[in-house]
């Protein structure tokens, strides 16, 4: 089932939480909406589910219009951060719950339902668990009881928020790939909400970048590690480091010095940014971002220094081989391979 | 396997000292005398103890006791999960002033609660008068003692009742929405099961309660032998006829089902919390 | 969790979370639960006023005026201001032991302190007639030593301080479990010595959880009636509290003068309601880990 949410805008008492959003899911696809807590990510969630009503704009289920839906016409499976699961009810009555309250010519018989059910925790790898109740089970095990109940109803999109964010490191992980395995068994449309990077860049086909209510970027993990389109990207995903220059018809500028960088941009002032591993060193100071070693740290495989840069207050950051002789003290001078500028924001 | 050790080890005083004086002042004010209630009770022997048991008139204030008891316990439960519902989910002026006044029947001495009622209720009073003429008779009936049970028993089903409801996640109602679940259909079948350990709690809580009351009871009732005769009152009767053997009897029979009482309520708790992981 | 009305929309008229009831459905319950709290809750109450005030405020005042009245008031509050502080006393200790150390049998010891509440109050007075009356062993002794225990104030209090055994004990109990050890150990670790570590220390961790207590174990001491009246023999001017004047008044018809005492005992329902809701407003966290009643 396609997704297609057109130019919601959603306000909580007049505070707003989404500025016109757009976005379109592929059927079948797995996409991750990744944000910090307050970019909306959340709120898009519960939108598409029903959850919430729309301000403005509307959400599209294939070619229908979902928002004229309730939440319980629409069809969602939805899997809450904490599981939300029923505690009066053992596993396979929290499984079956979907199927039981439906109306009574789409029911299916009793037998059915806990056929389905049964075959479900199965699928989801608790089988045994069946007469067991929420509290007498592992956070891992929550998680994979409320997801193999939000996928009983058949539901036209699955939707998580957090999935993992209330499991150690460790179990995380491991849920994490048996999601993946899940989905391209399923081929369920599926969003999830994550504030992880990692679990957006391992987990996603496509990767959703909120911030402060807005859509930055959409695209596939690739797109958006290795080309960010915003410093809001750059400094939110992957480590980056940023210089403030100037671009001087068609050149870009560090203080006086022109840089062996072109850009197309119009003249003005610009940040230039860039990932701190993605550099090349160079000899030499001319045309070159140089400066002295003020700090050395050794992290995991490579050196980590920090640069104060010849003529200027300001610092950055970069990485050298973990074997490279530059010392506290010493010059020295290097290029981005991949960067891009971005204008001053006014 | 570890030594028996009574107590773990701690370097805060006073352990000796301060139990020693809880258990002496318990045993004084509770212990001694209720253990005296059992030791005459038992001196009465089974056939002594069985004949008053039996007398008819006991049987009767029973029945009335635990009937209308069990009665306004019910009554109680339909009203308390409303108030206490209104209580926690909605907003509206007043609201504090209202969650106030559950608590009255906690504050108002009972007396005062028996002649306000029976004000309210006897045929001339306000509420009365206007049950009158429609053929229903409450103060000096049955109905009267349940109206009084009511009153006294209400803030125990709402304050077991309304924590236990606040702790509801809004996650689960969400949950239950997008499984397909009517609004009607979340709160039969999953919220108000998921209070039920809290609702029975409240249910056993008011109806001990009103097994025992009597001040509330003694003035709307009127008190007819094997009519509206409760049990405590014919405790005070059986005294004031200097009828100790009476007395004893049923107030052993009486403080009897009480303690069942109460272990059905530690019961009901320890089972809720061992199966759901949550207790009341 | 507050559900607040849906901001209304155009998009979408007739939706509304799905975590709250319909406009109508939410108006029925609330409406259901004022008319049931009314009917059964507040018109008893204004029903005391009403009554008291029925021939007027001479007819009202004139109910205090009567000795036997007065000395209603000046025992209950005898009795209330014996019964209240030994209890204090009790429950602060008693919380003390049970929860600043873990010893076997805590669990029990716990029930045992309720055990009050679960006893009629009619009971609550037959047993000390039993312990008291002519026909037990300490009667007669006590009689032969010139003290009067039953239909006497001695009889009055210990009865009262049976029914309001439980009230402070198992207000602070939770609380100073809650609050753990670490504050004492600290203050002993600095040199304190026990009393002063309670005093110091304790003590202002409690204090708004004892004076909730406290205000609970006051409130049932004035007001209790069932186990007072089978201990005091109703003798007019010497062993009757206010409410068993009430009873008295009313039994004899005397309903503005029964009312009048009553309203006084309604006040002080008022009072206690006031105070115990500004308590919960102000320190609610605080009294939060005692868990209800």
């Amino acid at each position: 089932m396609e997704v297609r949410v057109s130019g919601v805008r959603k306000e909580f008492d007049r505070f707003p939480a989404l500025h016109d959003v757009s976005l379109d899911i592929n059927s079948g696809e797995l996409i991750a909406l990744l944000g910090p807590s307050g970019s909306g990510k959340t709120t898009l969630l519960r939108l598409i589910a029903g959850l919430e009503t729309p301000t403005d704009g509307k959400v599209f289920f294939g070619d229908e219009d979902a928002s004229l839906k309730s939440v319980q016409e629409r069809n969602v499976g939805f899997v809450f951060q904490h599981y939300a699961l029923f505690r009066h009810m053992t596993v396979i009555d929290n499984v079956g719950f979907g199927l039981k309250v439906r109306p009574g010519a789409n029911r299916p018989s009793k037998e059915e339902i806990r056929r389905r059910s049964s075959e479900l925790l199965d699928f989801v790898q608790l089988s045994g668990l069946e007469k067991r109740y929420p509290a007498q089970l592992s956070g891992g095990q929550r998680q994979r009881v409320a997801l193999a109940r939000a996928m009983a109803i058949e539901p036209r999109v699955l939707l998580l928020d957090e999935p993992f964010g209330a499991l150690d490191a460790k179990v995380r992980k491991e849920l994490r790939r048996w999601l993946r395995e899940i989905h391209d068994k399923t081929q369920h449309t599926t969003v999830f909400v994550t504030h992880d990077q990692d679990e957006a860049l391992e987990l996603a086909d496509r990767v959703v970048v909120m911030s402060q209510g807005k859509i930055e970027q959409v695209g596939t993990p690739d797109e958006v590690y290795d080309r960010p389109n915003s410093p809001f990207v750059y400094s939110f995903i992957g480590e980056s480091s940023s210089l403030d220059v100037s671009i001087q018809s068609g050149t870009i500028h560090l203080g006086d010095k022109a840089l062996d960088l072109k850009s197309e941009q119009a003249d003005g002032k610009g940040v230039l940014y860039f990932r701190p591993h993605d550099v090349e060193l160079l000899g030499g100071s001319e045309a070159r971002i140089s400066g002295v070693v003020i700090a050395s740290r050794r992290v995991g495989a490579t050196r980590r220094v920090e640069l104060e840069i010849d003529g200027t207050e300001s610092r950055v950051e970069i990485e050298i081989p973990a074997d490279h002789p530059a010392k506290v003290g010493s010059p020295l001078a290097f290029l981005p391979k991949h960067w891009r500028v971005f204008g001053k924001s006014a | 396997m570890t030594p028996f050790r009574f107590k773990r080890p701690s370097i805060i005083p006073g352990f000796g000292m301060t139990l020693g004086f809880t258990l002496a002042y318990l045993a004084l004010i509770v212990l001694i005398p209720l253990a005296g209630l059992v030791w005459r009770s038992a001196a009465l022997g089974w056939e002594g103890f069985f004949n008053v048991a039996i007398d008819p008139r006991t049987v009767n204030a029973m029945k009335i006791s635990f009937g209308t008891s069990f009665i306004a316990a019910l009554v109680n439960v339909v009203f308390g999960v409303i108030v206490a519902w209104v209580l926690v989910r909605y907003r509206f002026p007043g609201r504090r002033i209202i969650d106030a006044i559950v608590d009255l029947p906690f504050a108002l001495p009972t007396a005062v609660a028996g002649i306000a009622l029976t004000a309210l209720y006897a045929k001339n009073g306000w509420i009365g008068k206007w049950l009158e003429p429609l053929g229903i008779k409450v103060a000096f009936t049955p109905l009267g003692i349940v109206i009084a049970l009511i009153f006294i028993g209400l803030p125990f089903v709402v304050r077991t009742v309304q924590p236990v409801m606040e702790e509801i996640r809004k996650e689960v109602e969400e949950a239950a929405a997008t499984l397909g679940a009517t609004r009607f259909q979340t709160i039969t079948r999953v919220l108000l099961p998921g209070l039920q350990p809290a609702i029975l709690t409240g249910f056993a809580l008011a109806f001990a309660r009103a097994v025992g009351e009597y001040g509330s009871v003694i003035f709307i009732a009127g008190n007819l032998p094997y009519v509206s005769e409760i049990a405590p009152l014919l405790i005070v009767i059986r005294l004031e006829e200097f009828d100790y053997a009476g007395a004893t009897a049923i107030a052993t029979i009486m403080l009897s089902i009480s303690f069942l009482m109460l272990l059905v309520i530690n019961l009901i708790q320890a089972w809720s919390r061992r199966r759901y992981g949550y207790g009341t | 969790m507050a559900h607040d009305l849906p901001i209304s929309n155009e998009s979408a008229k007739a939706w509304h979370p799905a975590t709250t009831e319909s406009r109508t459905a939410r108006f029925v319950l609330i409406a259901t639960a004022l008319a049931f709290l009314g009917l059964f809750l507040l018109l008893p109450l204004i029903a005391v006023f009403v009554e008291a005030f029925r021939k007027g405020p001479e007819a009202y005042l004139a109910a205090f005026a009567e000795p036997d009245a007065l000395a209603a008031i000046r025992l209950t509050l005898l009795v209330a201001a014996i019964a209240v502080p030994l209890n204090i006393v009790f429950g602060v200790v008693a919380a003390w032991a049970i929860a600043k150390f873990e010893f076997k049998g805590k669990a029990f010891l716990t029930t045992l302190i309720d055990l009050p509440f679960s006893v009629s109050p009619v009971i609550s007075g037959l047993v000390y007639v039993l312990l008291f009356s002519s026909q037990s062993f300490l009667g007669p002794w006590l009689k032969s030593h010139g003290i009067e225990v039953l239909f006497a104030v001695p009889g009055i209090v210990l009865a009262t301080v049976f029914v309001t055994f439980p009230f402070v004990a198992r207000e602070l109990i939770p609380l100073m479990q809650d609050q753990g050890t670490t504050d004492e150990e600290a203050a002993l670790s600095l040199g304190a010595n026990g009393w002063q570590t309670f005093w110091h220390v304790t003590l202002p961790n409690i204090k708004w959880g004892l004076l909730y207590g406290v205000l609970l174990c006051n409130a049932r001491a004035m007001g209790e009636f069932g186990a007072v009246s089978v201990v005091s023999g109703h003798i007019r001017g010497l062993t009757n509290t206010m409410p068993l004047h009430v009873e008295i008044l009313y039994n004899e018809y005397n309903f503005v003068a029964a009312f009048a005492v009553a309203s006084l005992l309604a006040l002080l329902a008022l009072v206690t309601l006031v105070l115990k809701t500004l308590l919960e407003l102000r320190y609610g966290a605080e009294l939060r880990a005692a868990g209800g009643h």
